[in-house]
């Protein structure tokens, strides 16, 4: 079978494992990827919750203004995103202070933005690839400075997250109480769209402005149907992010495919399995079951 | 659930009454929505909010919640000011709907009802899921508490925000037309529980309601908002064919049936609505 490396898959993994961190930049991916995961794990889940999927990928297109500019200008391109991003985010925010029109402004911005990119992209005169990964994910491109900077970054959106969580869970789920009860719902949107921003700029690096629900959307869309809590949705949000992420990578090591695609595809993959078979698991009336015992139902159903 | 309430010196909660209104006038700018209002509500009153659409009545939650300032008189509530967040009012808004696409379980709301203001995150906190577990119990849905909110019927949904709003011991309950998509056996069982809070734990409830004939068996007072006038006191005072005719200066008929129930006519306009 072809492969990218000239190294042949072993049955056993650790073998394996072995050859792909041989690599540099595959230490890189999986460190980058690692992280990204995680912080799309989070933050996904309040994008789903609170409804903002076209917030987020606004946030990627206005982030590709940016890093396409950034290429133009020869800084780093998560730089470019950041700034971009935050920009748009900031000016999303205060153009749409109630969520009812917030649509038509994210549109507006959006289109301006992408023109923009437009231009950046065709005034560069460097390599197409360039603008190629920007769309797509550049992961097997993922320099150590990229890895510390996503470090830092993951931290400091974790560290946000987790000051604002209860407040922000509160002003999603029920945002006319919280209001009432004195919680700041303007201020934590915008703090949340911040957040939001951030998240998208180092998750571009993995899957691309374009590819950027695969990592902040399906994840968390997945998990919402397997529990009930938010702690633990967040907890299986990031297992599926990083187990996605992962095994795209160690797949796309061993064929010349992309890993933007694999993760995709796992990530779309399971969601469907689980919109399938979560009614049959956990379906109504079988709420006060423990999960074992819904399993045992669902095996004796299914699999007599 | 009583012991936050025993940690109040006596003094700060007194025997005041909870809210006092003196010549209140509420609206937007020069748009009076109504004016001159006067009453007082006491602890463990339950108190009727009743009017057509539109006449105010929502108007007078978002002043006693802080969102909105009268544009004359003087409200005061717990001796002071309404201020915005207070934790002593307990809120469910009127057509409160929760995402129906939400699978999160009804007790999580019930605890953000407690925690939801506080910064940070508590993974472990079990305070505020055993305040919630007693608030849920208190409205007889501790059954629900592991239900996901998008399945639970329109009665059991009022008792999950009934729960949400109480987890907070509040000394005000403010329930904002929560008898409009029940039918009339969860009319009942709703009341029943309000009433039930109301005078076991001495909170004052103000509900706003279309119908007022099912309140009458509980209520202490009721405050009636229609044409820019409000009349407040006992159901039997205020609603009068007398006392409201005076009050509006046009004849105004207050109708009984043989049980017990009553409809306000002459004030509703052409379409005969009544309340």
């Amino acid at each position: 079978m072809e492969t990218r490396f000239s190294v042949a898959f072993d049955p056993n993994i650790l073998t394996d494992l072995q050859q792909i961190w041989a690599y540099q930049f595959m230490q890189h991916a999986f460190e980058a990827g690692t992280l990204v995961s995680v912080v799309a794990g989070v933050v996904g889940y309040f994008v789903v919750l609170r409804r903002s999927t076209f917030v987020a990928h606004a946030f990627s297109e206005i982030g590709f203004a940016g890093a396409a500019g950034a290429l133009l200008l020869g800084i780093p391109a998560v730089a470019g995103m950041i700034l971009g991003s935050s920009i748009g985010g900031t000016g999303i925010a205060v153009l749409s202070r109630r969520s009812s029109h917030r649509d038509v402004y994210i549109g507006i911005v959006l289109a301006f933005a992408l023109g923009l990119g437009l231009l950046f992209i065709s005034l560069y005169t460097g390599y197409a690839t360039e603008a190629y990964s920007i769309l797509f994910g550049q992961i097997l491109g993922i320099s150590e400075g990229d890895v510390l900077l996503t470090l830092a970054l993951t931290a400091a959106i974790l560290l946000g997250v987790g000051l604002i969580y209860r407040p922000l869970l509160f002003a999603s789920l029920d945002e006319e109480v919280a209001e009432a009860k004195g919680v700041p719902t303007l201020l934590i949107g915008i703090a949340f769209l911040l957040l939001v921003a951030l998240s998208v700029s180092i998750a571009v690096q993995v899957t691309g402005v374009l590819l950027i629900f695969s990592l902040m959307v399906t994840p968390a869309a997945t998990a919402q149907h397997l529990v009930r809590t938010p702690r633990n949705v967040i907890i299986i949000s990031i297992a599926i992010a990083l187990a996605s992420t992962w095994v795209g990578l160690f797949v796309a090591f061993y064929t010349v495919y992309p890993v933007s695609f694999f993760i995709t595809t796992i990530v779309f993959a399971l969601y469907i399995v689980v919109r399938v078979f979560h009614r049959k698991i956990l379906g109504p009336g079988e709420h006060r079951k423990g999960w074992r015992e819904r399993m045992q139902i669902f095996m004796r159903d299914y699999y007599p | 659930m009583s012991t936050t309430e025993s940690l109040v010196p006596t003094s700060a909660l007194g025997e005041g009454p909870v809210v006092i209104a003196k010549d209140v006038s509420a609206g937007y700018g020069d748009n009076v929505v109504w004016r001159n209002a006067s009453f007082e509500i006491n602890k463990g009153e339950f108190v009727a909010i009743i009017g057509p659409n539109g006449a105010g009545k929502t108007t007078l939650f978002r002043i006693l919640l802080g969102l909105q300032h009268p544009v004359g008189g003087k409200i005061t509530m717990f001796g002071a000011e309404p201020t915005k967040g207070s934790p002593r009012i307990g809120y469910v808004p009127q057509h409160h709907v929760v995402d129906d696409e939400s699978h999160i379980e009804s007790g999580e709301l019930v605890r953000l009802g407690l925690s939801g203001k506080r910064w940070g995150f508590s993974l472990f906190s079990h305070e505020d899921k055993k305040a919630a577990a007693s608030a849920l119990e208190g409205v007889g849905a501790a059954e629900l508490a592991h239900r996901p909110l998008a399945e639970l019927s329109g009665g059991e949904l009022q008792r999950i925000f009934l729960a949400e709003a109480l987890v907070s011991n509040p000394d005000l309950l403010l329930l904002d037309e929560p008898l409009s998509n029940l039918d009339m056996r969860r009319e009942r069982d709703l009341l029943r529980l309000v009433n039930g809070v109301v005078k076991s734990k001495g909170v004052a409830a103000l509900l706003i309601a279309h119908n007022i004939n099912p309140l009458l068996p509980y209520l202490d007072k009721v405050i009636y908002i229609a044409n820019g006038k409000v009349a407040s006191g006992r159901p039997d005072q205020v609603l009068t064919s007398e006392s409201l005719s005076a009050l509006y200066d046009i004849h105004i008929e207050v109708l009984h049936d043989s049980l017990g129930n009553l409809a306000i006519v002459g004030i509703e306009g052409p379409h005969g609505d009544t309340v």
